[in-house]
């Protein structure tokens, strides 16, 4: 049976294959998708503990999430398209103008 | 004599309106007249004053005037304790003071006249300038002579000293004129200090100012034969300004310089009043100096030293104004002479027939000056005699009277002080009467250069010659040192010149009958109408203590010695009958007779020398070059005191110039320096330690910077990596230390 404990080792395996997405990719948008992917982690860990403790929250939570991640995904897809207009580029090493 | 307050203020009213008015708006002509009108007002009422004291009874001859106060009663240190220090402006007229305002009026007023003509060259505003400062010398001398106590005196005496100044200076454009002008008041300070030393030790002693009131202190003091006390010293030092105001040794050189300034002024003001003024105040003074008998022998010897050094002088001057005043300093020092051997009413005698025949005399040099075109050199004159008659006939006239020949004013006055002198010492009489030979030579030598002989001066277009002579031909001419027309040739000056001329050498003749001696046949009129003047009054014990309230504090003695007064009066100070009944009458004449005698040999050599035989006059000055040569530089006593005294003064002040250059302005700069070297310090920390202190703290942050700004690679991937380091940390932080 699918326990409490298989939601959240989903979520932690997604949101760390997020996370060295984020580290280890040089394309800006492999780490948007990465960042998506964290997201939908959190969602995941959220909606398992609704279900374990009986609470809307968790759910209402993940709906925002949602919500947050497509704006976001939005705003960011948004960013790289100006910077690729500039630099003709999506590496994210080119991105160093706040460097001292 | 209720008007006296208006004898000198009328001169002075002349002098300021004159002076205030009269140089911008008036005419030389309504100067002029507003001169000498201010003058004879004053002459009038002088002789008015004059005949009123003669009427009175001669013990009673006093009249005192206060006009207003000058200084209220203030309490005030003497030796008696405190004293009430007041200063009223006080006239007296007594004998002494009546005859002195007679002189400088009666003079005064003929050489405001005279000056008239004299100064016609000058422009209007120089002209009324000129009277403004004669009538304002007058004004002063008055204040001078009718001044009840020291201070009025003093303001007379510093006045006159002014208008000297203004009036020796009175060409001032003139270099050498300015310069005798600033001798003249500079040698003059030097006496006026020891003057006003003077006064302010009578007060300290005597605690007050008037006259009087210090001749009855003073008559009841001891006299100060055997030691040198109070009274010694006061005569001393009032000395020293009689000194310096009648040029005596050694304050003498300024009078020949005097001469700058235009004759008549000479003629008032150094011949017959302002040098006299010091004469006058030891006069007045007679009770104190009686006092003193050691002050007395130095008055005496400076006198007859003054009257031998400065004939000597005269012998060989070519100057006709600086032989007369040479001439005018010997016979100060006889008055001198005449003083120190207490013959007080000799000296004031010989003071007034002194008066007449020097400013006849210098009018005379100024008609001959005039005539001459502003030639003041002997050399350049002669013959004269039959170029200016007038002017002739009355300086001969002074010339015999100044020689002492009887019966002119100069005999009777000269006389009766070799007389007392020789009453007195052998030796100074010795030498006073060597003086009257000298003075004979050298008066009659100025006669015969300029009167006799044969012509020696410029010549002169023939044309002008014609009417060239008389009062007419005035116009053209100017007085000395001024622009001329075309010069005529001599010429008799005009009348307003020469009626003075013909008045005073009348005064000449007849002032000395005023003191025709006893032996002679005379009363002395003058001695006993003057001797009042001389001698102290013993007033009441109760009297005196009343007027002066330091007289109550004084020993109990004092009061009862001030009424034994005329019994403590020294010999010197007696009265002229018993001195002269010392000698007999047939030995007084014998001594005439020899003054009478010394004075026509000094004439006969003279008119030896100069005129019949002028080359002997040059074979002795060749043979005796060395005397002749310092007699002709006058001792080289100006190049002395031009070495010593001059000189010290310039080089102290060069001195203290240094001084003030090198240690005042140093310490000056110093500070400055050390202000500068302080503020440089203080740069140097602020820039150096709080400056630097700033900016190693900014230097810190900065050198800090270079190691964390490697944290911002700019790499997104580094801070997320960073930041997940630390949330791991965060947490097993948290997890192990929990």
């Amino acid at each position: 049976m699918i326990t409490q404990t298989h939601y959240l080792v989903l979520s932690t395996v997604l949101f760390f294959i997020g996370v060295v997405g984020v580290m280890t990719r040089r394309n800006i948008i492999i780490i948007l998708l990465s960042i998506e992917l964290m997201l939908n982690a959190v969602n995941i860990n959220l909606i398992a503990f609704s279900y374990h403790l009986k609470s809307e929250i968790g759910q209402v939570f993940a709906l925002f999430v949602i919500c947050v991640a497509a704006a976001e995904a939005a705003v960011g897809l948004g960013i790289i398209l100006a910077f690729y207009r500039n630099k003709e580029t999506v590496n994210i090493d080119e991105m160093n103008l706040m460097r001292w | 004599m209720a008007y006296l307050w208006l004898i000198p203020i009328l001169p002075g009213i002349g002098a300021a309106v004159n002076g205030l008015v009269g140089i911008r708006f008036f005419s030389k002509r309504t100067s002029g007249l507003i001169a000498c009108g201010a003058m004879a007002l004053a002459l009038v009422l002088a002789v008015a004053a004059f005949w009123q004291l003669l009427g009175l009874d001669p013990e009673a001859r006093e009249y005192t005037s206060t006009i207003a106060t000058w200084i209220p009663a203030m309490p005030l240190q003497g030796v008696h304790g405190v004293t009430a220090l007041e200063i009223p402006w006080k006239l007296r007229l007594d004998p002494l003071s009546a005859m002195m305002i007679l002189v400088v009026t009666g003079i005064g007023f003929l050489i405001h006249v005279y000056s008239i003509g004299y100064m016609h060259g000058e422009t209007r505003g120089a002209y009324a300038r000129y009277f403004s400062y004669l009538n304002l010398f007058c004004f002063f001398m008055l204040t001078l002579v009718l001044g009840a106590n020291f201070l009025v005196l003093f303001v007379g005496w510093e006045g006159v000293g002014l208008c000297s100044y203004l009036l020796i200076g009175y060409w001032y454009k003139k270099k050498s004129a300015s310069d005798a002008g600033k001798k003249a008041f500079i040698v003059n300070r030097i006496g006026d200090w020891g003057f006003l030393l003077g006064v302010f030790l009578v007060f300290f002693t005597f605690g007050t100012f008037d006259f009087r009131e210090v001749a009855n202190q003073a008559g009841a003091m001891p006299v100060e034969t055997a030691r040198f006390g109070v009274l010694s010293l006061i005569t001393l030092l009032l000395f020293i300004g009689a000194c310096g105001k009648s040029a005596q040794i050694p304050l003498y050189v300024w009078l020949p310089d005097a001469m700058e300034g235009p004759t008549p002024v000479s003629a008032l003001i150094h011949a017959a009043t302002m040098v006299t003024a010091g004469v006058y105040m030891v006069g007045r003074n007679a009770v104190l100096f009686g006092h003193a008998p050691m002050s007395m022998e130095v008055v005496a010897l400076v006198g007859v030293l003054t009257a031998l050094m400065a004939a000597t002088i005269g012998l060989v001057q070519t100057d006709i104004k600086r032989v007369l005043a040479y001439s005018t300093v010997s016979q100060l020092g006889y008055m001198f002479l005449a003083m120190g051997v207490g013959a007080y009413a000799a000296g004031a005698f010989h003071l007034m027939t002194h008066a007449f025949f020097k400013a006849l005399l210098f009018l005379c040099s100024g008609a001959v000056i005039h005539a001459m075109a502003g030639e003041q050199n002997m050399l350049h004159m002669g013959g004269l005699r039959k170029y200016l008659p007038i002017t002739y006939a009355t300086m001969l006239v002074g010339t015999l009277a100044i020689a002492g020949i009887p019966p002119l004013a100069g005999f009777f006055s000269k006389d009766e002080i070799l007389f007392r002198t020789f009453m007195s010492s052998k030796v100074i009489w010795a030498l006073a009467a060597l003086t009257a030979l000298m003075t004979a030579f050298y008066m009659f030598r100025l006669m015969s250069l300029t009167f006799f002989g044969g012509y020696r001066g410029p010549a002169w277009g023939a044309a002008g010659h014609a009417q060239g002579g008389t009062a007419g031909a005035g116009g053209a001419h100017g007085a000395p040192g001024h622009g001329h027309g075309a010069w005529h040739g001599p010429h008799e000056a005009p009348r307003s010149m020469t009626v003075p001329l013909i008045v005073l050498a009348v005064g000449s003749v007849v002032a000395g009958f005023a003191g025709v001696p006893a032996v002679l046949g005379g009363g002395n009129a003058i001695e006993t109408f003057l001797e009042p003047s001389f001698v102290a009054h013993a007033v009441p014990a109760g009297g005196q203590a009343s007027r002066l309230p330091a007289a109550a504090e004084a020993p109990p003695g004092a009061a009862a010695a001030a009424v034994s007064a005329p019994d403590a009066l020294p010999a010197l100070a007696e009265g002229p009958h018993e001195a002269a009944a010392h000698m007999s009458a047939a030995g007084e004449i014998g001594l005439m007779a020899l003054s009478v005698l010394l004075g026509a040999f000094g004439i006969l050599v003279a008119y030896r020398f100069y005129v019949q035989r002028p080359q002997i006059a040059e074979r002795l000055a060749a043979r005796w070059k060395t005397p002749h040569r310092v007699l002709t530089n006058k001792y080289y006593v100006d190049e002395l005191y031009g070495a010593t005294v001059v000189r010290g003064t310039m080089a102290s002040a060069a001195g203290l110039w240094a001084f003030d250059r090198r240690v005042v302005d140093g310490a000056v700069n110093g500070s400055g320096w050390f202000t500068i070297l302080s503020s440089w310090v203080s740069h140097l920390i602020d820039k150096y330690l709080v400056d630097g202190l700033v900016n190693l703290v900014g230097s810190i942050f900065h050198e800090a910077s270079f190691v964390f700004r490697r944290l911002q690679t700019g790499l997104i991937q580094n801070y997320a990596l960073l930041m997940l380091v630390g949330v791991f940390a965060f947490v097993s932080v948290y997890l192990l230390f929990r």
